[in-house]
C-alpha cells in the first residue's frame, strides 16, 4: 500500500513565503556581512523561482481543467475568533505569477546591482519582506489578513523607498508615500467595513456570499479606488508614485512599479468583480474615465520628464491607466451580461499586467545600469550610451519598443485585444457607454502614441548622440547577473508578442473563475494566430508578422549586398555649415518634448516657454524658461496640505498651556461626554 | 494547388507593389510639374533615383551606431510588410489573416519609432527637430486613424482589410455620409502620415518647417535608398488602402480566377493613376501650413472620424 501525502497548493506557497520571511531574518542577522548580497539575493531568487513555477503549475495545469478548484488554508493567528485565511485559486496564481517572475528577475538583477549600494543593510532585510508581503495580500482571503498584510506590503516597501534617505528629496518622497498609503489603507478599511456589514464577517467567502445593495456597491466600489487606485497611481492619486518608485534602488523601482502596482489593481479586481457580484453599468462608466484620463495624463507628465527614472514611474500610471480601462470595459460587458466581450477585455486587462510587469521591469533594471555605470539619472546629462553600453541599449530599445505598443513585441498584443473589446461596444445597450467606449478608445489611442513618442526621447536622449557628461563618456558596461536578468526579460517580452495564444488560453481559467465566461480557445487556431472573436472580424499573428518582417529585411539586405555599392566613409555629422560646437547644443529632452509641449501642455500643465533675447549687439546669453504647473498638486494637494498646517498651528496652541487648564479641559471633556451620553439614551 | 495559387497572388502582389511604387510618386511629380507648366523629370526617375542612391558610396557621421545602419532595412521591411498585407488587386490573399487594420497602422508605427530613434542618433539639432516633429504628428494622427477603423468596423463588422473590401464590394452598402466622413478623416490622415502638402512639404531640403527629410538629413546612398523606398511604399500602401475599403470596384474576390485578378490589376492601376493625379491636383492647390496649424488639421479629422462613428450609432443608415 503506497501512503500518498498530497500537499495543497495554498501550503506551498506560504511555505515559499515563510522561507522569504525567514531569508529576511537572516538578511538581518547577515547584513553588515561582505557576503550578505550573494547570500540574500541568490536565496531569493532560489524560493521565487520555486514559488513561480508552483503557481505556473497551479494555474495551467490544475486550473485548466477545474477552474472552480481553490485551495484553501486556515492558520491560527490574526482575530481569534476568524483565524488567517489564505486561499489560491485562479485569479490568486495568475498574480502569483506576477509578483514572483518580477521578484526572480530583480533577484537575479540584485546579484550583480546590489554590489553596487553603498548601504546594503538598509536594503537587504526589507527585499524580501517586501516580497512576502506581496505574496501575501494575493493569497490572503479575509479582510483582516487582506489589510495587515497590505500594511506590511506598503511598510516594507517605504523602508526601501527609504533605503538612501540621505539624498536629496528621498526623505519627501518617503514622507509623501507614507500619507497616501495611509490614506489608501482608510478607504480600503471603511470598503471592507462595508462589504462585511453589521454582522461583521470578515472572511472573504461570506462577503462573496451576501447580497450588497447597490448603494453599498457604489460606495465600495469608489472606496476601492480611492484605496487600491492610491496604490496603483491613478490620476489624480498617484502624486506619490513619480516620487518613491525612482527614490529606491532600481530593482525595487522596477518590483513597486512592474509588480506592486498590480498587487494593487488584484485588490481592485478581487473586490469590485469577485467580492461585490454582479456589477452595475454604472459603475464601469467612472472607471472607464478615471481609466481613459490616468493613460493620457502619466504619458504626459512622462513625455514632460528629464529624470529618467521619473519617466519610467510616470509610464508606469500610463499603463496602470490602460489596465483600468480594460477592466471599465470588462465592467460595462459583464453588467449587461455580454461575457464573450467581458472575458475579452478581462484578458486583455490582465494580459497588460503581465506585459507591463516584463518591460517595466526591464526598463527600471536598464535605468538602474545607466545609474551604475555614469551616477545620472538626469537624461539630459547621458547620451551616446549605445556606443559604451551596447549590451544594455539593445535590451533597453527592446523594452522601449514593446511598451510603446509595436508590433510584434507584446505591448501591442494586449493594446490590441483592447482595441478589439472598443469594437465591441456597439452590442452595449446604454447610450452613455456607446459614446463613452469610442471616446475612451481614441484616448488609448493617443496615450498609445504619445507612449512611442516618449519612449523615442528616453531612448533616443539617454542613449543615442554625443555624450554630454564626462561620466556618460567613459562609462562601462554593467555585470552578467544585471544582463542576463534584462535579457531573459527581453526574452519574454518577444516571446509573448509572438505566441500571444498560449498566454491567452493560460488565463482562462482566470476570466472563468471571475466572470463566468472564456474566450475562444486560441491552441485551436491555426498557424498560432489568435482570434478574439471570430477569423472574419480580426486576427493577428504575431509569429508571422517577425517572421515575415526578418525575410523582408534579409532580402533587402542580400539585394543591397549583392547588387549595390559597399563604399562607406565615416566623416563628421553634416551640420550645414556649422557644427554643434559642444555636445549640449544637441537636442535635449525638453527641446524633443517642445512640440507636444506646445500641443498639450499649454492646456494640461499651463506650459508657457519664456524667451529672454538680449538685444542685437548686446553679449549676454540669451534665456529660455520654461514654465509648467503641476495643476492636480497646486489644486488638490497643496491647499490641503495648507489646510492642515494651518489647523495644525492653530492646535499647537493646546501643547503649552498650564496644568490648571488642562485639568479644566479634561473636566469639560468628561462633561460633555456624559451629556452627550445622557441626551442618547 | 489552392495553396500554390494563393502563394503566387500574395508573391504577385508584394512584387506588384515594390514595383508600383516609385512609379506612382514620379508620376505624381510629373502631374506636379506639368500643372505649373514645367516640363518635369520621367515618370521614371524615382527608378534611375534608387539605382543612383544604390550605386554611391554610403557617408557615414563619426559616431553613427548601429542603429543607423539597420534602421534602414527595419523601416523598409515594415512598411513592405505592411503594404504586402493591404488588398490591392484583389482580397483574400494568403497571409491577410496575419494582421488587421489596427496592426498595420502599428506597423508603420514600428517603422517610424525606428527612423526618428535614426533621426537622434549622430546627435544633430537636424534629426532632432524632424524627430520630435515627426512624433507629434503621428501622436495626432494615430487616434484619428483609430477612430476611422472603429468607423468602418462598425458598418462592416470587422478589421480585417478582406472581409471589410469584400464587405464594401457588395451591392448593399450604398452611400453612407459617416463613411463619406471618414473618407474624408482617412485621406487628412494619410495626407500627414505620407509628409505630404499641407503637412510637410516631400520637396524641400534644408528649410525649418521640414519634417521627414530633416530627421532623414544624415542619410546618404544605399541607406538613403532604402528610406526613399520606404517612403514611395508607405503612400502606394495608404492610397491601396483608401482604394480596397472606400472604392472597391472591380477588385478580385478571392478565388475568383485569374481573368478576374487580371481585371483587378489593371483596374487598380487605374486607381492609383486617377489618386496620384488628385494628390497632385491638391498638392499645387494648396500651400504648405505652419508646423503649429497641424494639430489643427488633425483635429479636425479626429472630429470627422467622431462625428462619423455617432451618426452611425444615431442611425444604422447613415
Amino acid at each position: 500500500m503506497i501512503l500518498a501525502v498530497v500537499i495543497p497548493a495554498v501550503v506551498l506557497q506560504m511555505s515559499c513565503v515563510a522561507a522569504l520571511l525567514a531569508i529576511a531574518a537572516i538578511a538581518l542577522a547577515l547584513s553588515r556581512s561582505r557576503r550578505a548580497t550573494a547570500v540574500v539575493y541568490g536565496a531569493t531568487l532560489t524560493i521565487c523561482v520555486a514559488a513561480l513555477f508552483g503557481s505556473l503549475r497551479w494555474l495551467v495545469g490544475e486550473m485548466a481543467n477545474f477552474p472552480a478548484n481553490s485551495s484553501d488554508v486556515i492558520l491560527p493567528i490574526g482575530l481569534p475568533w476568524l483565524g488567517a485565511h489564505f486561499r489560491l485559486d485562479a485569479l490568486a496564481a495568475f498574480f502569483l505569477v506576477v509578483v514572483n517572475l518580477g521578484g526572480a528577475a530583480a533577484s537575479l538583477y540584485g546579484l550583480g546591482y546590489g554590489h553596487h549600494d553603498p548601504a546594503p543593510h538598509r536594503v537587504l532585510p526589507f527585499f524580501p519582506a517586501f516580497l512576502a508581503g506581496m505574496n501575501l495580500v494575493v493569497l490572503a482571503d479575509d479582510a483582516f489578513s487582506y489589510l495587515l498584510c497590505w500594511e506590511f506590503m506598503s511598510l516594507v516597501s517605504w523602508a526601501l523607498v527609504m533605503a538612501h534617505h540621505r539624498e536629496a528629496g528621498n526623505a519627501r518622497a518617503g514622507y509623501v508615500y507614507l500619507v497616501m498609503a495611509s490614506f489608501g489603507t482608510l478607504a480600503l478599511l471603511l470598503a471592507f467595513g462595508l462589504l462585511a456589514g453589521p454582522a461583521g464577517d470578515y472572511g472573504f467567502a461570506a462577503i462573496r456570499a451576501a447580497q450588497h445593495t447597490p448603494y453599498v456597491a457604489t460606495l465600495v466600489l469608489i472606496l476601492m479606488l480611492l484605496g487600491a487606485g492610491s496604490k496603483a497611481g491613478l490620476v489624480p492619486l498617484h502624486v506619490w508614485l513619480p516620487l518613491a518608485h525612482p527614490a529606491a534602488p532600481s530593482h525595487v523601482s522596477a518590483l513597486m512599479s512592474g509588480v506592486m502596482t498590480k498587487v494593487a489593481i488584484y485588490g481592485f479586481i478581487r473586490v469590485v468583480f469577485d467580492l461585490l457580484g454582479q456589477p452595475s453599468w454604472s459603475a464601469s462608466v467612472i472607471v472607464l474615465f478615471l481609466g481613459g484620463i490616468t493613460a493620457v495624463m502619466g504619458i504626459l507628465y512622462a513625455m514632460m520628464e528629464q529624470d529618467l527614472k521619473r519617466l519610467l514611474a510616470y509610464s508606469t500610471i500610463e499603463n496602470v491607466g490602460i489596465i483600468f480601462v480594460s477592466l471599465g470595459l470588462a465592467l460595462a460587458f459583464q453588467a449587461n451580461g455580454l461575457k464573450l466581450p467581458a472575458a475579452l477585455a478581462f484578458t486583455a486587462a490582465l494580459f497588460h499586467v503581465l506585459n507591463h510587469s516584463f518591460f517595466k521591469s526591464l526598463l527600471f533594471f536598464g535605468a538602474g545600469a545607466v545609474l551604475t555605470a555614469t551616477g545620472e539619472r538626469d537624461m539630459d546629462k547621458l547620451g551616446g550610451l549605445i556606443h559604451r553600453m551596447p549590451l544594455t541599449s539593445f535590451v533597453f530599445l527592446v523594452g522601449c519598443v514593446a511598451i510603446s505598443a509595436l508590433p510584434p513585441f507584446n505591448g501591442f498584443v494586449s493594446e490590441w485585444l483592447i482595441f478589439q473589446a472598443v469594437l465591441q461596444s456597439p452590442q452595449l445597450p446604454q447610450w452613455a457607454l456607446k459614446i463613452m467606449v469610442p471616446a475612451v478608445g481614441a484616448l488609448l489611442a493617443l496615450a498609445a502614441a504619445l507612449a512611442a513618442a516618449c519612449f523615442v526621447k528616453a531612448f533616443g536622449i539617454t542613449f543615442l548622440g554625443r555624450p554630454r557628461s564626462e561620466a556618460a563618456e567613459t562609462a562601462d558596461e554593467v555585470d552578467k547577473y544585471s544582463l542576463s536578468a534584462m535579457f531573459i526579460l527581453a526574452a519574454l517580452c518577444l516571446l509573448a508578442g509572438i505566441l500571444p495564444g498560449p498566454v491567452i488560453d493560460a488565463l482562462s481559467p482566470v476570466t472563468t473563475e471571475i466572470l463566468g465566461g472564456r474566450m475562444p480557445i486560441q491552441a485551436n487556431e491555426p498557424w498560432l494566430s489568435i482570434v478574439p472573436i471570430a477569423e472574419s472580424r480580426s486576427s493577428y499573428n504575431g509569429l508571422l508578422v517577425l517572421v515575415f518582417i526578418t525575410i523582408s529585411a534579409s532580402l533587402a539586405v542580400y539585394f543591397i549586398h549583392r547588387f549595390a555599392s559597399h563604399a562607406l566613409r565615416r566623416g563628421p555629422a553634416w551640420g550645414c555649415g556649422f557644427s554643434d560646437p559642444t555636445p549640449a547644443a544637441q537636442y535635449s529632452g525638453a527641446s524633443f518634448a517642445q512640440p507636444i509641449r506646445r500641443v498639450f501642455g499649454t492646456l494640461v500643465f499651463r506650459a508657457r516657454d519664456h524667451v529672454e533675447m538680449p538685444a542685437p549687439g548686446d553679449i549676454r546669453p540669451a534665456h529660455l524658461r520654461i514654465e509648467l504647473h503641476d495643476l492636480v498638486w497646486e489644486g488638490i494637494y497643496a491647499p490641503l496640505a495648507n489646510a492642515v498646517g494651518f489647523s495644525a498651528g492653530l492646535l499647537n496652541r493646546l501643547q503649552f498651556l498650564t496644568i490648571r487648564r488642562y485639568l479644566s479641559l479634561v473636566f469639560a471633556t468628561l462633561v460633555t461626554l456624559l451629556l452627550v451620553l445622557a441626551i442618547w439614551s | 494547388m489552392v495553396v500554390m495559387s494563393d502563394i503566387l497572388v500574395q508573391g504577385v502582389q508584394m512584387l506588384l507593389v515594390l514595383l508600383l511604387a516609385p512609379l506612382l510618386t514620379g508620376f505624381v511629380r510629373k502631374i506636379k510639374a506639368r500643372l505649373v507648366r514645367r516640363q518635369g523629370a520621367s515618370v521614371f526617375q524615382p527608378y534611375r533615383d534608387l539605382l543612383r542612391l544604390l550605386r554611391k558610396e554610403v557617408v557615414l557621421a563619426d559616431n553613427a551606431s548601429w542603429l543607423f545602419r539597420v534602421t534602414p532595412y527595419i523601416t523598409f521591411a515594415a512598411i513592405w510588410v505592411a503594404a504586402a498585407l493591404v488588398p490591392t488587386f484583389a482580397t483574400g490573399l494568403l497571409f491577410n489573416w496575419t494582421a488587421d487594420l489596427i496592426a498595420i497602422v502599428a506597423l508603420l508605427g514600428s517603422a517610424r519609432f525606428f527612423l526618428a530613434l535614426a533621426g537622434m542618433d549622430v546627435g544633430t539639432s537636424f534629426g532632432g527637430i524632424g524627430s520630435s516633429r515627426e512624433v507629434m504628428i503621428a501622436a495626432l494622427a494615430e487616434p484619428a486613424m483609430l477612430l476611422i477603423v472603429f468607423c468602418m468596423a462598425l458598418v462592416a463588422g470587422s478589421t480585417q482589410l478582406s472581409t471589410v473590401a469584400n464587405f464594401m464590394a457588395s451591392s448593399y452598402v450604398g452611400l453612407r455620409v459617416s463613411l463619406g466622413m471618414a473618407l474624408v478623416a482617412l485621406v487628412m490622415v494619410a495626407l500627414a502620415e505620407n509628409g505630404r502638402i499641407p503637412v510637410d512639404n516631400p520637396a524641400t531640403h534644408l528649410e525649418l518647417t521640414m519634417v521627414h527629410e530633416a530627421m532623414v538629413l544624415e542619410y546618404s546612398g544605399r541607406h538613403l535608398a532604402m528610406i526613399e523606398f520606404g517612403a514611395f511604399l508607405k503612400l502606394l500602401l495608404y492610397i491601396s488602402l483608401i482604394g480596397c475599403v472606400f472604392f472597391p470596384w472591380k477588385i478580385g474576390l478571392s478565388g475568383a480566377g485569374p481573368l478576374s485578378y487580371a481585371v483587378g490589376a489593371g483596374i487598380y492601376i487605374l486607381k492609383l493613376a486617377v489618386a496620384g493625379f488628385l494628390l497632385a491636383l491638391f498638392e499645387t492647390a494648396t500651400a504648405k501650413m505652419r508646423v503649429f496649424r497641424v494639430p489643427q488639421f488633425l483635429g479636425a479629422a479626429l472630429m470627422l472620424g467622431l462625428l462619423g462613428t455617432l451618426l452611425l450609432f444615431v442611425s444604422r443608415s447613415f
